[in-house]
């Protein structure tokens, strides 16, 4: 037996980061869908913001490590859709960084039943409503481009999912 | 039950995947303008992460790994519809497949996220939300130039008529439908049908396009049962060329 909690367990993927937004934690973005101890083996679940994500192998080997390097030896990580990811797992905490970062976070979900309202995204620059989207998708796929009328400038919205 | 039917299902969805999301990486520095450069690569790249998705169920099922299965299977053994295969064409032509494909995988997946086959539906349920993003993509460009100029009305209109028989035939019925209709797995290519005519005759309705009277048109079917236009192969040995230098490479 292991003497540790699973409250510690996150504590330590708290230091993982995004490999894309590297202010954000893995679980701020809400990508831990559970943590399991069981003997000497802890298993995590890890589920991807969209299925095509590339960063997927990349956030699975660095939960490896970081509990390797806490002296947990059986470390299994499982990718899964059991429950599908949605932009409202990401923690007010993660809200704040990615906007310190420079993104939009993401509106509610809800909008999803009229996707025409994705029109109002918020510019985390001077927080005006003066924009337009310019398109769905961005640099990665989590990410929407828009361009803030105020500011003259473009930036980044983390897409509501 | 009998496993076939399932994996014939698998397979037909995960091949129209990797094949169109192959096509849509044809535009990645071809776009006609940048935000539809990126906007084709991304689904490219959407496309392809759901066909692993399918992939990885049928490898739980007893087939191949993966990249296997994707690199090294001739055109005879691939069951994507023929619609998906065809050359990009201009921009006009790429537009309409993008609009007519995703309005059917849309729904495709909303009804499969109620699948039996619980595997398959959570995979459904995440698909679901990011398909979202391609038919706001196609339904935003379909009503801006379906109703611009002559030129653009034009040539979507003159697209729409050539691709409307291939995309009919993306609802080519599999043997086993009955049987995957009666297990709970499927609604079945009917239903997805019905629903999809409902679907595009709406977003063309806020346009100038006119739906091709679609009761009077032949499918073009076979791509379910390996029967390929000559366009597939040349694909897949594009594809395919890299991971077959060295199938046992380390990435």
């Amino acid at each position: 037996m292991i003497n540790i909690s699973i409250k510690q367990v996150y504590e330590w993927l708290e230091e993982v980061k995004d490999p894309e937004i590297p202010v954000l934690s893995l679980v701020d973005l809400g990508v831990i869908t559970e943590v399991e101890i069981d003997g000497e083996k802890v298993r995590v679940e890890l589920t991807p913001t969209f299925a095509g994500c590339p960063a997927m192998d990349v956030m699975k080997n660095e939960v490896i490590e970081k509990l390797r390097s806490r002296g947990i030896e059986n470390v299994v990580v499982e990718i899964s859709f059991r429950i599908p990811w949605s932009s409202e797992f990401i923690s007010e905490k993660g809200k704040k960084a990615l906007k310190q970062y420079g993104f939009a976070p993401p509106p509610s979900n809800k909008i999803f039943t009229d996707l025409e309202i994705l029109e109002n995204g918020i510019c985390p620059r001077c927080d005006g409503s003066n924009t337009e989207l310019k398109n769905p998708f961005g640099p990665t796929l989590c990410r929407s481009i828009y361009y803030c009328d105020s500011c003259k400038e473009a930036f980044e919205q983390f897409k509501p999912l | 039950m009998n496993e076939l039917p399932l994996k014939e299902l698998l397979y037909k969805m995960a091949d129209d995947q990797l094949i169109l999301g192959h096509r849509n990486s044809e535009w990645t520095g071809f776009g006609p303008l940048l935000e539809e450069d990126i906007a084709f690569s991304s689904m490219a790249q959407d496309k392809i992460g759901h066909s692993l998705a399918l992939f990885n169920l049928l490898h739980q099922l007893g087939e191949s790994e993966p990249d296997t299965v994707a690199f090294t299977r001739n055109d005879t053994q691939f069951h994507n519809s023929i619609f998906t295969e065809l050359p990009n064409q201009e921009y006009d032509f790429s537009l309409i497949r993008h609009f007519l494909y995703d309005t059917q995988e849309a729904i495709r997946f909303e009804l499969l996220s109620n699948s039996s086959y619980e595997p398959l539906a959570q995979v459904a349920r995440k698909f679901r939300g990011e398909l979202r993003y391609h038919t706001l993509h196609a339904n935003t460009w379909i009503k801006k130039l379906g109703s611009a100029t002559e030129e653009s009305i034009s040539r979507l209109q003159k697209s729409l008529d050539y691709a409307m028989p291939y995309a009919l035939g993306m609802f080519e019925e599999s043997p086993f439908e009955k049987e995957i209709i009666e297990a709970g797995i499927f609604a079945g290519e009917n239903e997805v049908k019905k629903r999809w005519l409902v679907r595009i005759e709406e977003t063309l309705s806020n346009t100038s396009l006119i739906l091709p009277d679609w009761k009077i048109i032949n499918p073009i079917i076979g791509g379910r049962i390996g029967k390929h236009s000559e366009h597939l192969q040349p694909l897949l040995e594009e594809m395919g060329e890299v991971f077959r230098i060295d199938p046992g490479a380390e990435w």
